[in-house]
This record gives structure tokens, C-alpha cells and sequence, in this order.
């Protein structure tokens, strides 16, 4: 499946123009909506620009002073600890069950029944606005509510546990939100991407006799690749970037002892006084992060090379 | 099948087993996903006073009273929905069409640029939105499009992580060979996309569309800061605007009401366009 | 945008939302009938030429008004006269078009909105700038101190006219200069609202006089709350449920000179609730509007009494509902230890209006005028801002509250009203109160020590206001 084969330059040339072509929607939407805002958030990071009530402080050119005051506070790593810990608690067992719900459902051997229907079901929860999947949260897992009663009744609980003032138990209910919300998600994502995948290979293997294992690491995994990859990258961008669920979550408080603080929700404070100083700081150390793990991540799957 | 006795066996129990193990989780998530739309139907039967005791698994008698005091209240509710469809349905498509465009132009062209604009749309990405936010709504209201659908549905044009799905979907599926063939058939690239690469990109068309349509279905904080007239609002905005209603009018049966009755809209769309993802959309066209 | 202003959280949105209002209602009257029915009638009757005269002359024929929810859009529908509503969003007083701003309250999507309007309101065309803006007391100086608020002596508003609202009314707006810039038609001044059947079966009495000799002071009603306990009840709820109580009641401000500064009165709070927090007397640490919070609305829950004003009393203590201590009439009211208010809504003119005598005249209607505003009493239930008004109403024998068990507490209401003092308001007490409770709850859970809850209360507070350093 190479890049066209040996054809006359000229025409190459002449079918390549439509590359630039075809870009022209984005880039100009991009430039008029978006680029402005993004600029001058890198922009920003150099200086003093916050707003004190109605009245606007600066913007003062302060050099790396932001940086500065990012690094030296320490609260940094605290919040970039906090981020990754809940992204982990999510997202392993996301991709576990979306990985084995999609090799299920492609499993021809394994014959399943109704698969129409699960797939349609997983993906439900996210139709619920984040905002009402909170305030169901609250009234399930409230001191006195149905979850502490139930665990109570089974004798599991000899007093309700008090999830929402618990560092660990709000930590949990943030991944589990995030879990129910996205792994039908995921899953999705890999099930169209295996529908890519031509049925022949999988005849053939079954053919020859390939165990269901082997199908899914030999076959199924391999093709899959380009979409996994997607599905690493968004999710570690998504992760790093975690924000509605435990912002809802917690009020936007991150308690307890803002143990559930993530960088955005950080980074959300400072926008309460319209600090675009601080905040693009954050922005662009945000952004750094980001492009070193995606950067190890397309490394590591060796995509670097195709993405051309 | 012509594997040995022992294999036969052995492969046998298992997939019982793994069957059996398959089912019970699927039971088990299926329960996950579904229950919280009984949580939230229940509630929406509940009336105020009674939403304050804390959640009991049995319906109560006030659904029928709780959607009669919304529509007695001055929210149109309908005019709401009415804007979310036209917003959501949009942006799903120019968002979906034009990544799909962008992503071709990356795929399947050769141009000096080309690695340089991947990279640039990947970078956009990986920057969080939420200080642009605010920058953009002071942007819309010097370009005069405040109070206006216009900035919540153009700039999904330009959505750096659809584009970047379908890249990364072509890259698995759509093979050159078919491009080519369509060249020498004579096919214009532009009719070449919108007739052969299109529809080979349904389902990852459909994947994207879901989620771009419930994204903006659901989102808030953009459409509260840009819309300001009742009947250019949407859904999430007006739900919000019933939160904050003063305490004559604040009754949380009627928001648990207005959620259950903006989610409706949301399945039916998932159920359409699930089709093409679920039952499969046969790509038989599609070999390398 | 700080914490509270992204969430999503059904909590935050309840408690902006219940802040907006001050009214209380006749618990059977479905809320939202009340407005559209009186609004027919108001209307006809008013489309006088009264209206056209004060909008006559050369002002501006556009007059735009910014609030977060239909309050006072129904205040002025129904008691404005000369006010006729055209569609959801529009109305019309003489040839002027009001164009109703509504941007809900949650994630200070309202305080975003109306913040980039008012910065570019000197830019602005004439039909769009800002004529009125609506402004809640926690945050009311973030406007009032600035001078994109007009005062009300500039709006040709003399002191005289507003000699009988209640004074905190005023404090709430009144600048560091000592202009007023902002009126309020409403009075949301606080009570303790306890159950009689847990003070009968404690203190052997329910009445309001005996009770409040047992809740008198702080160290009384700490010494009440282990008796309360040792019955087998609960002081409170929530340990915020008595927050606003030692607030209201500070006398210093949260910043002084750039620096954060946290009064006595409000560490008196953290001690006293902490201490009655561990030994037992209250229930729990969670937000107010929660669901652990609002089950004590209800017989079987073992809260003894909650704080609250008018519209808590008749309209959020689920009154409609079977099995509520209120439905019962279960609950009675008493001044409680101090005095303090809870909610409110308050108009300011913005500068640069074009309309500034539809300005002045919808303040002095809807805020001053005994007439209006008694009918305001009697259609909406609000707790009006005006004293010969409220005052006829609490010697008023025949006006019993069904909720306190036919009791009349509008006479406890209006001397609260005169007892909250309010001159140690500042402009960042919105942020910092949050700020607070959110950071105390680390130390009451015993999740953190004190010193590292108060760590936790700077930075988050520096990260709202980076001018402020501890």
C-alpha cells in the first residue's frame, strides 16, 4: 500500500495541488476562530495579566516569571501527580474491557448472542450531560444514600463510608466516572476500526486453525494498530486534560485536601481572576508534557515512520 | 473441523467457559450503563420535596405534574430542543465532511508541507481549550456574532481529533489503489472524494458524528456566554437557567424532568447512526 | 473563572440559584403559575400612559437589562406599571424596548457575561449598553466599588426616598467611598428554625421565648447542642448550616491592606464546629443543599433546627411533601444566637445608560413605593425591603406560617433585618467564604490538620485574587 507508484511527475504535481486544496476549510476556519485565542495564550505566558474585579492588572512584560513561580510553588507536580493517578485508575480498566469487549464481539467463534445490543448499550452513559451524571453520583453515593445502605444491609460497611471526604473514595468515584463514561466510547472506536479489518483474514486463520488468542494478538491487534494508537494518544490527551468529571465531581473544590485537583481544574482556578499570565504558563507546560508522552507513545509503537 | 480429539476438547470447555465469563460481564456493564437511566427517570417522577429526601428506587406519581410545570414555566423548552438539533446536527456534519477532507488531503497527496501541517493539526491538539475559551467569546462579540448559532457550529470545521481519527482510520483501511483506479477512470478529485472515499469512511463517519453530535448536544459553557435570547438558546443552557431559577419557581423535579427530556433526542440519533458501526456496514469494497 | 464557576455541580447551581431568590410562597401554590397569572392582569391594568411619560424626552430607546434568572423580570411584569411583555426576552414601557440578558448563573457564566459588557461599555452603541444589571450580596462590592456602577445620589435618588429600607440592605452596596449604588426590594434576614416536638421532648417546652433562652448566645447554644445530643438528636445538619451566622457577624474585613485576614468571628466558627463536630452534636460536613443535608427536613431524621430566612422557611423545607417536619407544621422559629440574612437580589444602574430615568423610576417603584411593594408582599410572598410595610404585616394577627405551626415570625424577622451589620463587607468575600468552608471541610473530616487547611484556604484564595499574599 505504498504512496503512488512511478507515474508521470507532472501529473503528481498537478493531483498534489488538491492536498493544499482540501486543507483550505480548516486552516481558514482555524485561522479565524482559533488562532487568535491560541497565540495569544502563548503570548500571555510572558506576562502579568490577571483582572482584579472589573479592574485589569497589567499586561506587564515579566520575562519567565510565571514559569517561575510554576515550578517554585511545587504544586505543579502535586496536580500533575493527582492528574495521572485518577487518568491510570480510569483508563487501564477502560482499555481492558474495551480491548475484551471488542475481541468478543469480533470473535466469530465465540458466537455471542444479543451483540447488537450490547454494543449499543455500552456507549449510553456518555449521552448523559456530564452535569446530570453528577447529580446522580451525589444522591447514589451520599452518606446516607442507597449505595452505603445496600453495603451496610450486605454487612460489608458497619457505618456509611463517607466517599465524597475521602481521598481514595473520591479518587475512585472520579475514575469510575470517567470509566463508565468513555469505555463504550473506546470501544466503539476499536469495534469500527476492526470493521476495517477484511473478514477473508479472518476466515482464512480459522481455516488454518489459529486459536481465538492467536487471531486477536496475530491478526486483530496488528491491523489494529493505526486506531490504537489514536485511542492511546486521545486518551493520554484527554487524561492530562481531565477536567469536567472531577470538576463536577467535586464541586470544582478537588478536596479533599485537593487530592482530586488535575492540572485544567488548576489551571481553571487562575481563570477565575482572568490570569491569562499564569494560565498560558500552565497552558504551554501543559502542552510540553503532553508532546513528550505522545512523542514516546508514537515512538514506542514505531508510527512515526508511517505517519509520514 | 479437522483438529485432533484432545484440541477438539479442550476448545470446547473453553469456549463454554469463555462464553459464560463473556455473558456475565456483558450482564454486568449492560446493568452499569443502563442504570443510571433508571436513577434519572425515577427522579424525574419525583417532586421537589421529595427529591430532597434522598434517592428511593421506586417511582413516585409526579411525572405527568412535573412536565406540566415546565411547560406552564416561560422556558421554551421546544424552541430549545429545537436549536440543540440544528447546532448538534451541523457540527456533526461539517466537523465529520471536513476532517474527513483534511485527513485526505494529509493521506492521500504528496506536498512538501505535508509533514509539517500533520504535525502543526496534531499540536492543536494537545493544547488545552480552556484558556482560549474566554478569548474566544470576546473575539465573537468584536466579530458581532453574539447571541448567534454561527460561532457554535463553524468552527467545528476546523477539529483537530476527528481529523486526527480519520487519518489514522484511512491509514488501516483505505487503501491508494482505489484512488488510483478512480484517476484512470477519470474521476475528478474532488468527485473522487465525495463519491468513493466517502462512503468508504462510513462507519468511522458515524463513529465521529456520535461524538461530535452528543459533545455539542451537551455542551454549556461556550453556548451560555455566546447565547443571550430565550429562543436562541439550547437545551444545556436553558436546563441551567431552570437551576438558577429563583425560589418561587426552583423545583428540581422540573430540571430532572427537562434532563430526561433533552436526553431523548440524543438516543434516538445514537440508535440511527450506531447502525452503521453495530450491524456493520459490510466493506467488502475496501481489499488491499 | 474560579472553582465554582466551571462546575457543573447540581450543589453549586442549587445554592446560586436559591441565592437569587428571597421569596417565599404559599407552599401549595405551583410556582410557576404564580407569575403567568398575575401577569395578564397586571398588564391591562397598567398599559396606562404613566409608563410612556417617564420614558419620554431624548433618552435611549433600547433599554437593556442583565440578569441570571426570571425573577425580576416577573417583579417588573406584574408590578411595574406600564411594563407590557412582548415575547420571552422583550418587553416595552411606553415606546422604550426592554431587552431581557438572562445568562444562568452556573459556572459564573452571569458574572463572565455581564463582566465583558461592562468593559466594553463606553464602546458600546447606544442600544447596547447596559441600562440595568441585577448583582447578588456575596459579591455585590466586585460592582459597587467600581465606577461601572452608578451611585444612586447621580441617579437623582435622594436618602430621604429610602429611609425605610432596612439598613444592611444598603451596606451591601455601598462603596468604599460611602456612596450608595444599588437598591433591593427584598429583605432575606435569618432566624433559627428548630422542631418543636425535639424541644418539648429536651427542654420540656416549644415555645419561641423559652427556646431562645437556650440558644441565646454561642456558648449557650453550645451547651444546648450537648444536651440536644444527649437526647439523641442533632444540633445541625451540616457544620456550615451555622457559617453565615458568624459571617454576617465579623468585624474586620477578609483583606486588609493586600493581605488575607481571617477574623476572629469566623475562627470562632471553625473551633465551635469542630468541637461539636467530634463530640457528636452535628451530623455532617457536607455542602447545604446536599442530600445528608436536606434529610433533616423530614420526621424521621434527628436534626433539631437549621438556619434560614422567610424563603427557606416556606419554600425550601419541602413543605408539599408527606412525612416533612414542615408538611406537619413541626417547626418553629427564634432569633437564634446572632442576627444575619441569607440571599437577595439587588438592581444597580450601570454607567453610561442611556436611559437614566427609566432607570431611577423602575429603582423607586419597585424599591421605595409602600404601595407596590405591599402588593408584592401579597402576590409573590417575598419579604419586602421596607419597614412601615413589614411591620404592618408582623402585628398582623392573622397572618400565621403553616410551617412554624401557625406562628407569626415576621416581628423576629424584621428586628433581624435591623440587626445585621454589614460594614465589614468587602469585595472579595465571595471567593474567600467559598474558599473557606471548602478548605475547613479537609479539617473537620480529619483529613488535614488546622494549618494545613488554612494552607489550603491561601493558595486557594491567591489563586482567585493574585494580588492577595498572607
Amino acid at each position: 500500500m505504498k504512496q503512488k507508484a512511478g507515474r508521470g511527475n507532472s501529473k503528481a504535481v498537478s493531483y498534489n495541488k488538491w492536498g493544499y486544496i482540501f486543507l483550505i476549510p480548516f486552516f481558514a476556519v482555524f485561522i479565524v476562530f482559533q488562532f487568535v485565542p491560541l497565540v495569544s495564550t502563548v503570548y500571555n505566558s510572558f506576562f502579568e495579566n490577571y483582572r482584579s474585579g472589573l479592574i485589569q492588572v497589567g499586561p506587564n512584560f515579566i520575562g519567565l516569571e510565571n514559569y517561575k513561580t510554576l515550578f517554585t510553588n511545587g504544586e505543579l507536580l502535586t496536580y500533575t501527580k493527582n492528574t495521572l493517578i485518577m487518568w491510570v485508575m480510569g483508563f487501564i480498566p477502560q482499555i481492558i474491557v474495551s480491548l475484551l469487549l471488542a475481541s468478543w464481539f469480533s470473535d466469530q467463534r465465540l458466537r455471542l448472542k444479543a451483540t447488537s445490543f450490547f454494543k449499543t448499550v455500552i456507549y449510553l452513559p456518555n449521552l448523559i450531560m456530564a452535569s446530570a451524571f453528577a447529580m446522580l453520583f451525589y444522591t447514589l453515593f451520599a452518606d446516607g444514600g442507597p449505595i452505603n445502605l445496600i453495603l451496610m444491609q450486605l454487612g460489608i460497611l458497619q457505618e456509611p463510608f463517607k466517599f465524597f471526604s475521602s481521598i481514595w473514595g473520591s479518587r475512585s468515584l472520579v475514575a469510575l466516572m470517567n470509566f463508565l463514561m468513555w469505555f463504550g466510547n473506546t470501544t466503539i472506536l476499536l469495534m469500527a476500526g476492526m470493521m476495517g479489518i477484511d473478514p477473508a483474514l479472518f476466515e482464512a486463520a480459522e481455516v488454518d486453525g489459529a486459536t481465538s488468542t492467536q487471531v486477536f494478538w496475530k491478526i486483530t491487534l496488528p491491523l489494529l494498530k493505526p486506531i490504537l494508537l489514536y485511542v492511546m494518544i486521545t486518551s493520554l490527551i484527554g487524561g492530562l486534560q481531565m477536567f469536567d468529571v472531577p470538576q463536577i465531581l467535586t464541586n470544582g473544590k478537588g478536596e479533599p485536601v485537593r487530592s482530586t485537583m488535575t492540572l485544567i481544574m488548576y489551571l481553571n482556578n487562575h481563570l477565575y481572576s482572568k490570569n491569562y499570565g499564569l494560565g498560558g504558563a500552565l497552558s504551554v507546560c501543559l502542552f510540553i508534557i503532553t508532546a513528550i508522552l505522545s512523542l514516546i507513545i508514537f515512538k514506542v509503537s514505531g508510527n512515526d515512520k508511517k505517519a509520514r | 473441523m479437522e483438529q485432533n480429539m484432545n484440541e477438539k476438547l479442550d476448545k470446547g470447555l473453553n469456549i463454554k467457559t469463555r462464553r459464560l465469563i463473556a455473558y456475565i460481564v456483558l450482564i454486568f456493564l449492560t446493568f452499569l450503563c443502563l442504570f443510571w437511566f433508571y436513577v434519572l427517570f425515577i427522579n424525574a417522577t419525583r417532586s421537589n420535596g421529595e427529591l430532597k429526601k434522598g434517592f428511593v428506587p421506586i417511582p413516585s406519581t409526579h411525572l405527568i405534574e412535573n412536565w406540566k410545570n415546565l411547560r406552564a414555566g416561560i422556558l421554551p423548552v421546544w424552541q430549545g430542543m429545537f436549536n440543540s438539533l440544528i447546532v448538534s446536527t451541523l457540527c456533526a456534519v461539517f466537523s465529520t465532511y471536513f476532517s474527513t477532507m483534511t485527513a485526505y488531503a494529509i493521506h492521500a497527496y504528496d506536498f512538501k508541507l505535508k509533514k509539517p501541517i500533520f504535525t502543526f493539526i496534531l499540536a492543536i491538539m494537545m493544547i488545552p481549550t480552556q484558556v482560549t475559551a474566554l478569548g474566544f467569546v470576546q473575539l465573537m462579540t468584536k466579530m458581532k456574532m453574539e447571541d448567534s448559532l454561527i460561532p457554535l457550529i463553524v468552527p467545528t470545521i476546523a477539529a483537530p481529533v476527528t481529523f486526527f481519527y480519520m487519518k489514522q482510520y484511512m491509514e488501516s483501511t483505505l487503501p491508494l489503489s482505489i484512488v488510483e483506479a478512480a484517476r484512470i477512470d477519470g474521476s475528478g478529485e474532488l468527485r473522487t472524494f465525495n463519491h468513493i472515499v466517502l462512503p468508504l469512511m462510513k462507519p468511522a463517519i458515524a463513529v465521529q458524528a456520535i461524538f461530535t453530535f452528543v459533545l455539542n448536544w451537551n455542551n454549556y459553557f461556550i453556548p451560555a456566554l455566546i447565547l443571550h435570547s430565550d429562543n436562541k438558546k439550547t437545551l444545556p443552557v436553558l436546563i441551567a437557567q431552570l437551576r438558577s431559577a429563583d425560589f418561587l419557581k426552583f423545583d428540581m423535579g422540573q430540571v430532572y424532568i427537562m434532563i430526561a427530556f433533552s436526553i431523548f433526542p440524543v438516543i434516538i440519533v445514537y440508535l440511527l447512526l450506531s447502525k452503521f458501526i453495530v450491524q456493520g456496514v459490510a466493506l467488502g469494497g475496501v481489499k488491499g | 473563572m474560579k472553582k465554582r464557576v466551571l462546575s457543573a455541580l447540581l450543589s453549586t447551581a442549587m445554592v446560586m440559584g436559591l441565592l437569587a431568590g428571597c421569596g417565599s410562597s404559599a407552599a401549595d401554590a405551583p410556582a410557576a403559575d404564580t407569575s403567568a397569572g398575575t401577569e395578564a392582569a397586571a398588564t391591562t391594568e397598567a398599559a396606562s400612559d404613566e409608563g410612556a411619560a417617564v420614558a419620554a424626552g431624548d433618552e435611549g430607546s433600547v433599554f437593556n437589562i442583565y440578569c441570571w434568572n426570571e425573577e425580576f423580570k416577573s417583579r417588573l411584569t406584574d408590578h411595574y406599571p406600564g411594563y407590557e411583555e412582548v415575547d420571552g426576552t422583550t418587553g416595552k414601557i411606553g415606546d422604550v424596548t426592554v431587552k431581557w440578558n438572562i445568562t444562568p448563573s452556573k459556572d459564573n457564566a452571569y458574572q463572565n457575561n455581564l463582566d465583558e459588557h461592562l468593559l466594553t461599555q463606553a464602546d458600546a452603541a447606544a442600544d447596547d449598553k447596559i441600562d440595568l444589571f441585577l448583582i447578588e450580596a456575596d459579591y455585590a462590592l466586585k460592582y459597587v466599588d467600581t465606577e461601572y456602577t452608578m451611585s444612586l445620589a447621580d441617579l437623582g435618588i435622594t436618602d430621604e426616598q429610602l429611609v425605610n429600607q432596612y439598613q444592611y440592605t444598603k451596606d451591601v452596596v455601598t462603596d468604599s467611598n460611602g456612596n450608595l449604588k444599588g437598591a433591593s426590594w427584598q429583605g432575606c434576614p435569618g432566624v433559627l428554625i428548630y422542631r418543636r416536638d425535639i424541644a418539648k421532648e429536651v427542654f420540656g417546652t416549644d415555645d419561641p421565648a423559652e427556646v431562645q433562652k437556650k440558644v441565646a448566645d454561642w456558648d449557650t447554644y453550645k451547651a444546648t447542642a450537648q444536651e440536644v445530643k444527649d437526647a439523641g438528636y442533632y444540633m445541625t445538619s451540616s457544620v456550615n448550616d451555622t457559617y453565615r451566622t458568624y459571617s454576617n457577624n465579623v468585624t474586620s474585613k477578609w483583606v486588609v491592606d493586600g493581605k488575607i485576614n481571617i477574623d476572629d468571628n469566623i475562627m470562632k466558627w471553625v473551633e465551635d464546629s469542630k468541637t461539636m463536630y467530634d463530640a457528636g452534636q452535628i451530623a455532617n460536613t457536607t455542602e447545604l443543599w446536599s442530600d445528608d443535608w436536606s434529610k433533616g427536613f423530614f420526621q424521621d431524621a434527628k436534626v433539631f433546627c437549621y438556619f434560614g430566612p422567610a424563603w427557606f422557611i416556606d419554600f425550601s423545607m419541602a413543605a408539599d411533601t408527606e412525612g416533612s417536619v414542615a408538611n406537619a407544621g413541626g417547626w418553629a422559629a427564634t432569633e437564634g444566637p446572632q442576627g444575619f440574612f441569607w440571599g437577595g437580589t439587588w438592581i444597580c444602574g450601570a454607567t453610561g445608560t442611556d436611559n437614566p430615568s427609566l432607570v431611577k423610576d423602575i429603582m423607586l417603584k419597585l424599591t421605595t413605593d409602600e404601595t407596590i411593594m405591599t402588593d408584592i408582599v401579597k402576590a409573590d410572598n417575598d419579604f419586602v425591603n421596607n419597614k412601615p410595610a413589614m411591620a404592618a404585616m408582623a402585628a398582623d394577627t392573622n397572618y400565621k406560617s403553616a410551617v412554624l405551626g401557625g406562628q407569626n415570625p415576621l416581628r423576629m424577622f424584621c428586628t433581624g433585618a435591623e440587626s445585621v451589620d454589614l460594614s465589614n463587607q468587602g469585595a472579595y468575600d465571595q471567593g474567600c467564604n467559598e474558599s473557606f468552608q471548602n478548605a475547613m471541610k479537609n479539617y473537620f473530616d480529619g483529613n488535614a490538620t488546622l494549618d494545613e487547611s488554612l494552607e489550603i484556604f491561601y493558595s486557594s484564595v491567591e489563586e482567585k485574587y493574585p494580588e492577595l499574599s498572607h
